[in-house]
C-alpha cells in the first residue's frame, strides 16, 4: 500500500467520520498484500534447527502473525518449503520430490546455515547448500538462526510475496 | 566390584596366552591375527559371557603396513567388563572374519564398517551400503579419501550465484 488516503463519500453519508474511512492503493499492490499473509508452510525438518523452527512457530515469537503458522504436510497443500536442518546427498531425491510435488507458485526458505551452505558438514555426506538442488528464495543464517532472524526471514519473503506479479493481476483484472 | 572384574580379565588373559595384554579405560584390549578372531570371539562369548556386541569399527593408518585395524567392543553383562579385539589387515585384502553368525546385531555394524573404510567381512551375506547410497564411489572414512569430495545422487543445478 502506499499510503496516500483521500477521502470520498461514505457509503450512507451518514456525515461520521472515522480515521480510517477511506484509501486508495492499487490492484497489484492490494492483491500482494493479500497474498503476504497466507503463507502455507511445508516444514522440511531434519535436524537439530527443528527446535528453533517449533520456538518460532509457538506462541513466544509467533509466526502466525505473518499469516504462516499453518504447517501443511502435504506438500501439494503447500506454497513455502522450509527446508529445516542439513540435507544430505542421500536425502537430497527426496528433497527433490517433495519441491517438485509443489503447486506454483512456491517459494523455498534455507533456515540455518546447512540449508544454506551445508555448514561445517563441508563433507562426503551433505548437500553444500539446497541451493544446488532446487532454487531458494531467502537464506536465513545462524546455527541455530535466533528466532528473531527467522522473523526477519519470513518478512522479506513476504516482501518478496507482495512485489511479485500474480497471474490475475493483468488488462482484465 | 573392580575385582571382581579384574579376576574375570585375567582369566581371559590366560587362556589366550596374553599375559601382557594391556587395560586401557578398563578395557581388556586382545590381539589376534585375522584367522583367529573367529575363534576367540565364540571363546569369549561361551566361556567368559561376553554376551553383547557394542561395535565394530576399524582405525586406518595410512603409512602402515598392515593400513588397518579392525576392532571390536564386547561386554560381559553379568560380570560387567568389556574387552577389545584387535586385528590388523593390509589394503590389497582387507577381509575378516563376519561375526554375524554369533551375535546377530554384527551384521548392520559390519555394513556401516564396510560402508567407511572398505573392510570385508567374509561370511556377511548382505554388505550393500547402509548408511552410504547405491553408486558411492570409495570408502569416505579412510584418510586418502578426498574431505571435500562430493557425488551428488541429484544433479547440481547450475552454480548457485554468489
Amino acid at each position: 500500500m502506499n499510503g496516500r488516503v483521500i477521502p470520498i463519500e461514505a457509503a450512507g453519508g451518514s456525515g461520521k467520520s472515522a480515521a480510517f474511512e477511506y484509501l486508495t492503493t492499487r490492484k497489484d499492490e492490494l492483491v500482494g498484500w493479500a497474498r503476504k499473509f497466507s503463507i502455507f508452510p511445508y516444514p522440511f525438518v531434519t535436524a537439530c534447527c527443528a527446535m528453533e523452527f517449533m520456538a518460532v512457530s509457538s506462541s513466544p515469537y509467533d509466526t502466525d502473525r505473518f499469516g504462516a503458522a499453518l504447517p501443511r504436510f502435504s506438500p501439494r497443500q503447500a506454497d513455502l518449503l522450509m527446508v529445516v536442518g542439513t540435507v544430505t546427498h542421500k536425502q537430497a531425491p527426496i528433497l527433490l520430490k517433495v519441491y517438485e510435488q509443489m503447486c506454483e507458485p512456491k517459494w523455498v526458505m534455507a533456515f540455518g546455515v546447512c540449508a544454506t551452505s551445508g555448514g561445517f558438514y563441508q563433507n562426503y555426506a551433505a548437500v553444500p547448500g539446497i541451493d544446488r538442488i532446487v532454487p531458494v528464495d531467502v537464506y536465513i543464517p545462524g546455527c541455530p538462526p535466533r528466532p528473531e532472524t527467522v522473523i526477519d526471514g519470513i518478512m522479506q519473503l513476504q516482501d518478496k510475496i507482495a512485489r511479485s506479479q500474480h497471474l490475475i493481476v493483468n488488462d482484465r483484472f | 566390584m573392580a575385582s571382581y572384574g579384574a579376576d574375570i580379565l585375567d582369566r581371559v588373559k590366560e587362556r589366550f596366552g596374553q599375559a601382557e595384554a594391556p587395560i586401557q579405560h578398563s578395557i581388556l584390549v586382545l590381539a589376534f591375527a585375522p584367522g583367529e578372531v573367529a575363534g576367540a570371539v565364540k571363546a569369549l562369548r561361551d566361556e567368559f559371557g561376553f554376551d553383547l556386541f557394542l561395535d565394530v569399527t576399524a582405525v586406518d593408518w595410512p603409512d602402515r603396513d598392515p593400513r588397518f585395524d579392525v576392532v571390536w567392543h564386547f561386554y560381559a553383562t553379568r560380570n560387567r567388563v568389556r574387552v577389545r579385539v584387535k586385528t590388523a589387515v593390509a589394503l590389497a585384502d582387507p577381509v575378516v572374519p563376519s561375526l554375524t553368525g554369533l551375535y546377530g546385531s554384527a551384521a548392520f555394524m559390519e555394513r556401516e564398517c564396510h560402508d567407511m573404510y572398505g573392510i570385508r567381512f567374509d561370511g556377511n551375506a548382505d554388505l550393500r551400503p547402509i548408511l552410504l547410497y547405491e553408486g558411492f564411489v570409495g570408502h569416505p572414512l579412510r584418510k586418502d579419501y578426498p574431505k571435500r569430495k562430493e557425488q551428488p545422487i541429484v544433479p547440481y543445478r547450475e552454480e548457485p550465484k554468489p
